[in-house]
Parts: structure tokens; sequence; C-alpha cells
């Protein structure tokens, strides 16, 4: 268990004194994946590196497992590193290094023998899915794969606690969820705490069971995600809350067009800058001979260029038209989405 | 053609050759030595260092600072009381090592802080998140990590060395300098400085070479 008592930090710098975290108090439970959201200068980075005592909290307590940490000496607090693991935005992995070989980096540390360094590499290797990639650089990988041997690294120890710093945020919306996923597995096989720092809504409703949202160096709410998503109190989290909601609703919106419009299909157009401003639909309606209902749209113009998306109802035709149809808009470089 | 080469005393340039190379190497393996310490005294003591020092950083900065500026043709008259005292002799190639080790160690030093300073803080951080000590962190992630620039910045300081043997073969030193100055110059007898000119000529492309090697085969990046 991790307790975070009273935390605060201030940097003093030579514009004055900011205050990272203002009495921070939270409680984050043994084999839970713990999410704090908030938006950059936060406090949430600092925030997980006092956990791990990467920086110092100017006053407060860090209790893990009934022992306070910050009154621990050099060479203990190193001994209590070895089992929190970490893992970063930008992996932070050894170029000169392979694969295998920053795995075994904090075996090395700890003070490993070599064939169990190896042994245990291997291990690691098969966890975290990158058999046949040990002998592979960093500069070789793609960006999951080297957060891949992120984790296989901060779990080298068998830690009991692993600290996740915007640790999806540098890669792309597929690569997350493999690496979001590969962290659940985890959780549940390993049974070790997860704590994610992200300032991204859909990290933590994927994965998280509680969270903490933090602005301005406080917890401004916490509680399970559930709760939260229904029931936001403070602004910053009904912001988080109606960014993600804005994307659900798109999908909520297709599918109650789909319900008005049942017959045909329904295709969303995007006209580029280019070809937004030629007769484009009047044409398609000619070539093909089929029915065109506008069901909404929506045009942007700039001083140069013009952008538009337009949603229209095709009716009338065979299955081969339609695809014929979307062929004709396609020619004319318009980007077509059937709804 | 056999007459140009006939001007030339073999047996006084395989000498000079062997003088330069040893004065090169030495003094560039004393120099790496000594540059190397005081470059990872002046990287740890650093304000956001491993053991942030502001005193022995801000000393140590100034005496860097200070022998880098003295031309190295300065330098050997300032410290012949120094060689003196160390080697016994004011004259030949042990001679030189002093003033060549003195004006190239500080420059090794101030390369190597800045390929210290070069290795990602990130990877600092995470190693410090998984316990490591200090000293650990310097053998196992800031020298691998800055090797190819350290490599790179021997390869300059080696070239620049060779430079500096030829100043001080004028005044004594022997090597290639000094033959070209003496016999090539002094006397006139221009085959002899274009020969000793391209004998330095090769020095310098083997240590390049070696060099660009080196560091190819160790960059990973």
């Amino acid at each position: 268990m991790i307790e975070l008592k009273h935390i605060t930090k201030v940097f003093h710098t030579q514009k004055g004194d900011i205050e990272a975290c203002h009495d921070v108090n939270l409680t984050i439970h043994d084999g839970e994946i713990f999410g704090v959201i908030g938006y950059s200068g936060a406090g949430k980075s600092t925030l997980v590196r006092i956990i791990n005592q990467l920086e110092k909290q100017t006053s407060g307590e860090v209790i893990i497992d009934g022992e306070d940490i910050s009154q621990l000496s050099t060479q203990a607090l190193r001994q209590k590193r070895t089992k929190i693991g970490m893992i970063f935005q930008h992996f932070n992995l050894l170029w000169s290094r392979t694969v295998r070989k920053n795995i075994e980096l904090p075996l090395e540390i700890a003070g490993m023998d070599k064939e169990l360094r190896k042994q245990k590499a291997k291990e690691l290797i098969e966890l975290v899915g990158l058999q046949g990639r040990e002998n592979a650089y960093p500069s070789e990988l793609s960006g999951g794969q080297k957060q891949r041997v992120g984790i296989a690294r901060a779990l080298a120890n068998d830690p009991t606690i692993l600290l996740c710093d915007e640790a999806t945020s540098a890669l792309d919306p597929d690569t997350t969820e493999q690496i979001l996923e590969l962290l659940k597995k985890i959780n549940r096989q390993l049974g070790i705490t997860i704590v994610m720092i992200t300032h991204q809504m859909e990290v933590v409703q994927k994965v998280c069971h509680r969270i903490a949202v933090m602005s301005e160096g406080r917890v401004v709410e916490e509680g399970h995600v559930k709760d939260i998503f229904e029931h936001p109190h403070h602004t910053i989290t009904k912001r988080f809350v109606r960014d993600i909601s804005n994307k659900a609703t798109n999908n909520q919106l297709n599918d109650d067009l789909k319900a008005i419009y049942p017959d045909g299909i329904l295709l969303r157009l995007t006209f580029d800058e280019d070809i937004a401003r030629q007769p484009i639909v009047s044409r398609v309606i000619r070539e093909t001979n089929l029915d065109i209902s506008i069901v909404s749209g929506n045009l942007t113009n700039t001083v140069d260029s013009s952008f538009g998306i337009l949603i229209i109802n095709v009716l009338g035709g065979s299955q081969e038209q339609y695809h014929h149809i979307i062929q004709v808009f396609k020619d004319y470089h318009v980007n077509v989405e059937v709804i | 053609m056999s007459e140009i080469f006939n001007q030339i005393d073999w047996e006084a340039m395989k000498v000079a050759i062997e003088e330069t190379t040893y004065m090169s190497i030495i003094s560039l393996l004393v120099a790496v030595v000594i540059g190397l310490i005081l470059g990872i005294i002046l990287y740890i003591t650093q304000d956001d260092g491993l053991y942030p020092n502001k005193v022995i950083n801000k000393i140590l900065d100034f005496i860097i600072n200070l022998f880098r500026a003295i031309p190295f043709i300065i330098l050997i008259f300032i410290i012949l009381p120094l060689t003196n005292l160390l080697v016994g002799t004011m004259l030949g190639a042990t001679a030189a090592l002093p003033a060549l080790i003195i004006s190239s160690a500080p420059f090794y030093a101030r390369m190597c802080m800045i390929a210290l300073n070069e290795v990602d803080k990130g990877t600092i951080e995470a190693s410090k998140a998984m316990g490591a000590s200090n000293i650990q962190i310097i053998t196992k992630i800031l020298f691998p990590e800055a090797k190819p620039a350290l490599i790179s910045s021997i390869t300059v300081m080696g070239i620049s060395l060779v430079g500096y043997t030829a100043m001080a073969g004028c005044i004594g030193a022997g090597g290639l300098g000094n033959l070209a100055y003496m016999y090539g110059f002094a006397r006139r007898n221009m085959a002899v400085m274009y020969t000793a000119t391209f004998f330095v000529l090769v020095i310098v492309f083997i240590i390049q070479g070696i060099g660009d090697y080196v560091v190819k085969k160790v960059d990973k990046r």
C-alpha cells in the first residue's frame, strides 16, 4: 500500500517559488491500477517522482507498506527502489545496449549473477512479447517495442509497484492500446500495483480502477473511474469527461443517423481545400444517375481555400451502384467514409 | 629524382618519425587519463550533477580555461623549470611531454564534460529509479553512452598533438617538426622539409582513420 500524506513540494527557481504539489493525500491499494490525470503542469510528474524519491518532498510523508521511505538512508533507499519499477514517456533506454542488455541493467545494478541475469532477461522478453529482438539495439525498434523493453526492464527486479510516467503519450493510438493491454496483463498476472500518470482520459478509462484528478498541484477529485465519469464535480474533471464524450458522441451521432435514414447508404464526404470549390456533387449525380439527399454539411472558408464535410444519403441503387458512386467520389479526390 | 632522395638522411628521418610518434602517443595517453578524471569531476560537481559542489567546479573550470588560453609555444617556455624538475633536461622528446600534456589534458577535460552532458538525462533518471549508485551511474551509464563522443575527441586531440609536437620540435624536442625546420627550412633542404611534412600527414591520417573506424564500431544510435 502506498500512502501519501500531506505531500507538498516547492521548487525554488530564480523566478520565485513554484508549488508543484500542495497537501496531496492519496492512498493506493495493493494490486490496483491507480491513475493520476491532469493537464501538463498539474504536478502529477512531480508526484510520481516523490513516490520513489527521485524528488524529495518539501513536507509530508511517503509510506510504502508501512515504511516511511523519506526517512531511509541512501543505501536503503536504493534497495527500496529496486522494488519500484518505473517506465517513461521517452522510454529512456540505453542506445549503447541491446534489448537484452538493457533489460539486464537493473539486475547488474542489483549485483545479480550473470547466468541468472540471462535467464531472467529471457523470461521478461517472453512476458512482453519481444522474442527474436533480444539482440537488436533500441535504434532498430519501434516506439511500442521500445516501451516493451522499458516495461521488461522495470519488472526485472520483481517490483511490487510499477510507476508509469506518461508511458503512452509518445505512442500512436494502436500502440497505446497494445501497451495498455500489456500493463493490464502484468497487473493481473503478477499482482503489481500500477500508478499511471497521464493526460489522456482514454488511458485511465481503459485500465484504471481508481483515479485522482490533479490541477495546479492539488488533487481536486478522487474515486472510482465510473463514479468520476458519471458525476464529475470539478471543472477540470468536467473538461476531461467532455473531451472524451465528444469522441463518444461522434459514434452516437452516426448510430442515430442510421436510424433516421435506414434506406440506401450514408456517406461522410470530406472535401480538401483544393477541391472544395468545385461542383463535384452535381457531376457525380449526373455520372451515376443515383439520388442523393443531403443530410448535413459544413464548409469552412479561409482566405484562400475551403474545407468541407458533407454527409449524404444515397438512395435507390444496387450494392454495385453504391460501390461505383464511392469510387467516383474517390476519383474526384474526395475522402469517403461509409457510416 | 634519386638525387633529391639522396639529399635526405633516411636514418635521421626514421628517428624523427619515431620521436614524433613517441611524443604524440605518450602525451595522448596521459592527457586522456588526466583529462577524463578532470572532466568527470567537472561534470559531477555541476549544479545538477551527482555530487554538486560549486567551489570545486568553479576552481577547476578556471584552471582548465587558463591552461587552454595560454598559447602552446609560450606554455613550453613558462613551464621549463617544471620540465627540468620532472625529466631532468630541457631537450629531447621526453622533455616535450610535460608541455604537451599540460596543454592537451584541459582540452580533453572540457571535451569530456561536453560529451557527458550530451548523455540523455532521462537515462540517468531511469538508472536512479533502478537503485543505481553514483559510481554505477558513471561506469554503466555515462561512459558507455558517451563513448563515441569521447573517442572522437581523442581523435581531434591526437591530431592537434601531432601539430604541437612539430612546434615543440622547433625548440629542441626532436621529431619531424625539428627535422623539417632545422634541416629542411634552415639549411634550405626542401626535399627534407616536404618529406617530413609528408610523414606528419601520414601520421595524422592514420589517427583520423583509426578514430573514425572505432567511433563507427561503437556508435549504435
